[in-house]
């Protein structure tokens, strides 16, 4: 049984220092829901709350719609995969996976059937009698996810699980985590500082930063309208051109900036007179004269295989990104040349500046 | 051996190998053979030694098996040092796990600081202050009677005064070790077994002391060996009806005259320690090299 989680108002301090303020969202049960920020956000603290091993200094816990304050993480329907995965290296993985119903007092014959059926659930059968240390990193991640799916939590908590394995390997699981969250329909609680991870596998995001919650959205809400300057920085790559408010209305913006007035969807306040950032992503810059148009001195191109990046610079010195698709590279200006791009109003949002 | 060569030359790692191997010999190797040679013959005046009753034989071991005091104190040395062992390890176990895991730097160093810096006093010295403290009329037996708790002063002094000194005096031997294994366990484990649901039992039932098993084999080794041999503490704090085995190596030795039969029994004492050592380690399935580190 799946549960839901209500975070309201939680805080925590230790010593002077504030790890997280006020933090507030609801995770429907059955959800994927990921918590992005870069390292020392706040988010693992907040995953520490849930779970129990923290008691927020402010606020409410709610799993279940239960208040869980004072209860310890062996009494909450949560179970937790660690970065470290912290499988018992001297236990052979069937006991790993099996620890949690002995702690429950189940007999040792039921617990191996259990575990047994996790391991087909995670296609390692016949893996049970290994010791951990003999498997490799994909392996492992497996074994401790059906580690914590043996209690049969409402709520499972992964903190960066993926973040010690190569490329290759974490796409794969990825999809893997992905399909057997929808398989079980456990509610998933994902921490990571990698936004390609999070827009990937989450129904819904909280993306945070320095203690504070920036925003809660669908990967695409949090992609194309990005809340808060530091989402529309951290989540996917930018162009981020400041400037000055000049004009509102219709839920669009015109910025005067120092290559001329751009136009934008206007995203939250963005009134007349402020100072405000538009920002475009490199794949709504299209090579040739437009609606908006920006020109830069080609400084490189990266070929990355799908698409080219081609990094610029604009008359005042900043930076430049455009992507270009490899299907289109004929396009592409040639670096040392200035070249022209252009974007829809569409596709770029602006933001008045905190 | 070759990386020593490597990293030291030729000169330097020869001279450390001949010191290594002459410091083997020469103390440890030469006296223990010698020891063997003395348990081995009869203890005759000088004149006749090397005459022909000067003849090998298994009489000095067999007074032992056949002297029923000896052959008792010297099995209760060896439950008794086991039982020191195991009482070390009670009162140190949740001291290392708490120095390990739980302590911050600060209460970690002032834990270190205060277990170690006894040590800096002679163990004669340590010993002697503990028979001031369980004296008939000294400050244990004050404080008892001064709180209710004796109507009469209690007579520590024999096995229960023997226990507490060694169970004191062999601390460090065991919480060092103990304290180094647990340390190099990492939180997340703990964490993750209580998150599965594992109270404080099953958590150190199941992961510290199964991580832990070679510190606490090479604890429960040293506070053996070193209880065994233990002279100061039963000769100070003991009774005639507490003797220690090794009490009784001494008299042989330099009371009896008779080292002879001295080092047959030196030589009992030394090979049943180290059944018993080799014995637990196999039980426990921890090897020597482990200890060694």
């Amino acid at each position: 049984m799946s549960h839901s989680v209500e975070l309201d108002g939680i805080g925590m301090r230790f010593g002077t220092t504030r790890a997280v303020s006020d933090v507030s969202f609801t995770v429907g049960a059955g959800e994927f829901f990921s918590i992005l920020g870069p390292s020392g956000c706040g988010k693992t603290t907040i995953l520490r709350m849930i779970a129990g091993f923290l008691e927020p200094t402010e606020g409410r816990v709610l799993i279940g719609g239960r208040d869980m304050r004072g209860l310890g993480p062996n009494q909450r329907p949560t179970a937790m995969i660690f970065q470290s995965l912290a499988l018992f290296p001297l236990m052979p993985v069937w006991e790993n996976i099996a620890f949690g119903l002995e702690a429950r007092g189940m007999g040792r014959a039921e617990r191996r059937k259990r575990a047994d059926d996790l391991l087909r659930l995670i296609a390692l059968e016949g893996y049970g009698d290994r010791m951990p240390g003999e498997l490799s990193g994909g392996q492992r991640q497996r074994v401790a996810i059906a580690r914590a799916l043996a209690v049969e939590p409402g709520v499972l908590l992964l903190d960066e699980p993926l973040s010690a394995l190569d490329l290759k390997l974490r796409q794969h699981m990825r999809a893997e985590l992905r399909a057997l969250q929808k398989r079980t329909g456990v509610t998933f609680i994902y921490i990571t500082h990698d936004q390609s991870e999070a827009l990937a596998m989450s129904d819904r995001v909280a993306v945070m930063s320095a203690g504070l919650l920036q925003q809660v959205a669908t990967p695409r809400q949090l992609y194309d309208n990005p809340a808060t300057p530091f989402v529309a920085r951290f989540v996917g790559e930018t162009n981020a051109i400041a400037g000055r408010v000049s004009a509102v209305g219709d839920g669009m913006a015109r910025v005067d900036t120092a290559l001329g007035p751009l136009h934008g969807r206007a995203q939250g306040a963005v009134a007349i007179g402020q100072n405000a950032t538009l920002y475009v992503r490199p794949e709504a810059l299209v090579p040739g004269v437009g609606a908006n148009t920006l020109r830069a001195r080609v400084s490189r191109m990266d070929f990355e295989g799908a698409f080219a990046l081609v990094h610029g610079q604009f008359p005042d010195g900043a930076a430049l990104t455009a992507a270009v698709p490899s299907t289109r590279l004929a396009d592409a200006p040639a670096p040392g040349t200035d070249a022209s791009f252009s974007f829809a109003p569409d596709h770029a949002v602006v933001l008045a500046d905190a | 051996m070759r990386d020593l060569y490597a990293r030291f030359g030729g000169g330097l790692a020869t001279i450390f190998l001949t010191l290594v191997l002459v410091w083997l010999a020469a103390m440890v190797l030469a006296p223990n053979l010698m020891m063997i040679d003395y348990a081995l013959r009869p203890n005759l005046p000088p004149l006749q030694q090397g005459e022909p009753q000067d003849v090998r034989s298994l009489d000095n071991f067999l007074y032992l098996a056949n002297e029923g005091v000896h052959r008792a104190i010297f099995l209760k040395t060896i439950w008794a040092s086991a039982l020191v062992a195991a009482l070390t390890l009670v009162v140190c176990y949740p001291i290392a796990f708490w120095m390990a895991q739980r302590a911050t730097p600060a209460q970690l160093s002032i834990a270190l600081m205060l277990v170690i810096i006894p040590f800096f006093i002679n163990e004669v010295l340590r010993t002697l202050a503990w028979f001031i403290l369980l004296a008939y009329r000294g400050p244990l037996n004050a404080v008892l009677q001064g709180i209710g708790l004796i109507d009469a002063p209690i007579r520590w002094q024999g096995n229960g005064g023997v226990l507490a000194g060694m169970v004191y005096a062999y601390i460090l031997f065991m919480l060092l070790p103990i304290y180094n294994a647990i340390e190099s366990l990492d939180k997340s484990q703990l964490e993750a077994a209580r998150d599965l649901g594992a109270g404080t039992v099953r958590t150190h039932r199941r992961v510290v002391i199964p991580h832990a098993k070679a510190g606490i084999a090479t604890g429960c080794v040293f506070t053996f060996m070193l209880a065994a041999g233990s002279y100061v503490a039963p000769a100070l704090l003991g009774s005639p009806g507490s003797r220690w085995f090794t009490e009784i190596i001494y008299n042989w030795f330099f009371e009896g005259g008779d080292w002879n039969r001295g080092a047959a029994y030196a030589l009992t004492l030394l090979v049943l320690c180290l059944a018993v050592v080799l014995v637990t380690l196999r039980v426990f399935r921890v090897n020597l090299t482990d200890v060694a580190k």
